[in-house]
């Protein structure tokens, strides 16, 4: 099971980024949740300078850009071969 | 790595890049003699008079803004995407005050930035070591000599007022960034901004985006844009095109003048809630510096618009008390005002 996170305090990139995810999870065939992150206290320890950001497994992937779905699907298959 | 990517383009790039840059030209040429053929030939509008005047403004000047967002903004965020705030602050950390502050908000102008990120750009900053002044150099260059305004001021004023503009912008930029540094503002940080203790992986951040992904981000960004402003664009053009088939030159020449000390502050006022609508209002800005409006006025209208957000001092109150904000907020409106004083006394 991966675990995406959005990062961003819920501006307009924010919602494009989450269904980019959303797509990317079903293009790549994996289990995972996406999770929204808007508290900033918590966006602040990633260390991203930009919003939206995007964190699978923990690890800060993008940020300040909206990747496609594709290159979002990926990275999550790219993940899993390494595990 | 490219597979899925490459799977999901619909369109060749290089060849739609090189087929859209020709019809962008084709355009920005044949837009003069179109604008005028519609109003006066067309629409059968007498040259010279109000009402055809005003037409022939509307035609000439919607496609002419729309041409510069899409064409040059797509332009800009490309080249733009090459200067994250990562790499600034890797640039500006352990620097001297001065050079540091300059540096700022030179990077103001290349750095791409959306008010809906400055609370993780700030956090980023301080826990970085880089001195509150420097930080608001940036937040003050960043929206003030941002590429909308810049682009439609040099596109449809020429190269002087753009520059000109830049080079004020910066001024405010600097110079309020030095004094606010002077300050003890640090106490008017929320605490929990201190206590942020970012974790690794930050620096592993997509530094390999390829040329391509750039292209289409900045297309992206750009088509987002357009749509969200078009609306006021139309509006603020409609407006501009009033003023210049119907206001008469007297009356902008006896409000905006330099005569009337209390222009510049009128026009700073009525800026305040306008932001964010940079490209809805330059039409309006043009309609009256066509009409005689002096350039200090005109400039202090135009830096407020962008400069002074009320949205984003909401946003920067997750970080700083509301003191602070109204300390940031008193520096840049002093400094707006006093280029728009300073231009109208220079007589420039």
């Amino acid at each position: 099971m991966k675990r995406i996170e959005v990062l961003g305090p819920g501006c307009y990139n924010c919602h494009l980024l989450e269904e980019a995810a959303k797509q990317a999870v079903m293009m790549a065939g994996v289990e995972a949740e996406v999770i929204k992150v808007t508290d900033y206290p918590t966006i602040a320890r990633y260390g991203i300078l930009r919003t939206p950001g995007l964190v699978i497994d923990g690890k800060v992937v993008s940020s300040g850009r909206i990747p496609s779905a594709g290159d979002i699907a990926e990275w999550l298959t790219a993940e899993e071969a390494r595990a | 790595m490219t597979t899925v990517a490459t799977r999901r383009l619909h369109l060749p790039f290089r060849p739609t890049a090189a087929a859209a840059a020709l019809a962008w030209l084709v355009a920005w040429f044949a837009n003069l003699p179109l604008a005028n053929w519609a109003a006066y030939d067309l629409l059968g509008l007498e040259r010279g008079s109000h009402l055809g005047d005003a037409v022939a403004f509307f035609f000439l000047d919607v496609p002419k803004v729309l041409l510069l967002l899409l064409g040059i903004m797509t332009a800009v965020s490309f080249l733009r995407s090459y200067f994250p705030p990562e790499r600034m602050r890797a640039a500006l950390a352990g620097r001297g005050t001065v050079p540091a502050t300059v540096g700022a908000a030179a990077f103001g102008i290349v750095t791409p930035f959306c008010s809906c990120s400055a609370v993780p750009l700030f956090i980023g900053f301080v826990e970085a070591g880089i001195p509150l002044g420097v930080t608001f150099a940036f937040l003050i260059s960043s929206p003030m000599v941002n590429e909308v305004a810049l682009v439609l001021l040099w596109g449809l004023f020429g190269p002087g007022v753009a520059l000109l503009y830049m080079g004020a912008g910066l001024a405010v930029a600097i110079v309020g960034g030095l004094i606010l540094g002077r300050l003890p503002l640090e106490k008017w940080i929320e605490p929990w901004v201190l206590a942020v203790r970012a974790g690794g992986g930050a620096t592993s951040l997509d530094l390999r985006v390829s040329v391509e992904q750039r292209m289409r981000d900045a297309w992206t960004s750009t088509k987002d844009l357009v749509r969200k402003v078009l609306l006021y664009v139309i509006i603020g053009i409609g407006i501009g095109a009033f003023i210049h088939g119907f206001v008469p030159t007297e009356l902008v020449a006896q409000i905006g003048g330099r005569e009337n000390p209390f222009a510049v502050p009128i026009v700073v006022a009525i800026a305040i809630p306008l932001y964010s609508n940079a490209a809805g209002t330059i039409p309006i800005v043009e309609a009256l510096l066509g009409k005689g409006m002096p350039l200090g006025t005109t400039l202090a209208f135009m830096m407020a618009i962008v400069a002074i957000s009320l949205p984003e001092f909401v946003i920067l109150r997750r970080v700083m008390k509301l003191r602070l904000i109204a300390v940031f907020a008193s520096v840049v409106v002093a400094g707006i005002l006093t280029v728009g004083f300073l231009f109208n006394a220079l007589g420039i």
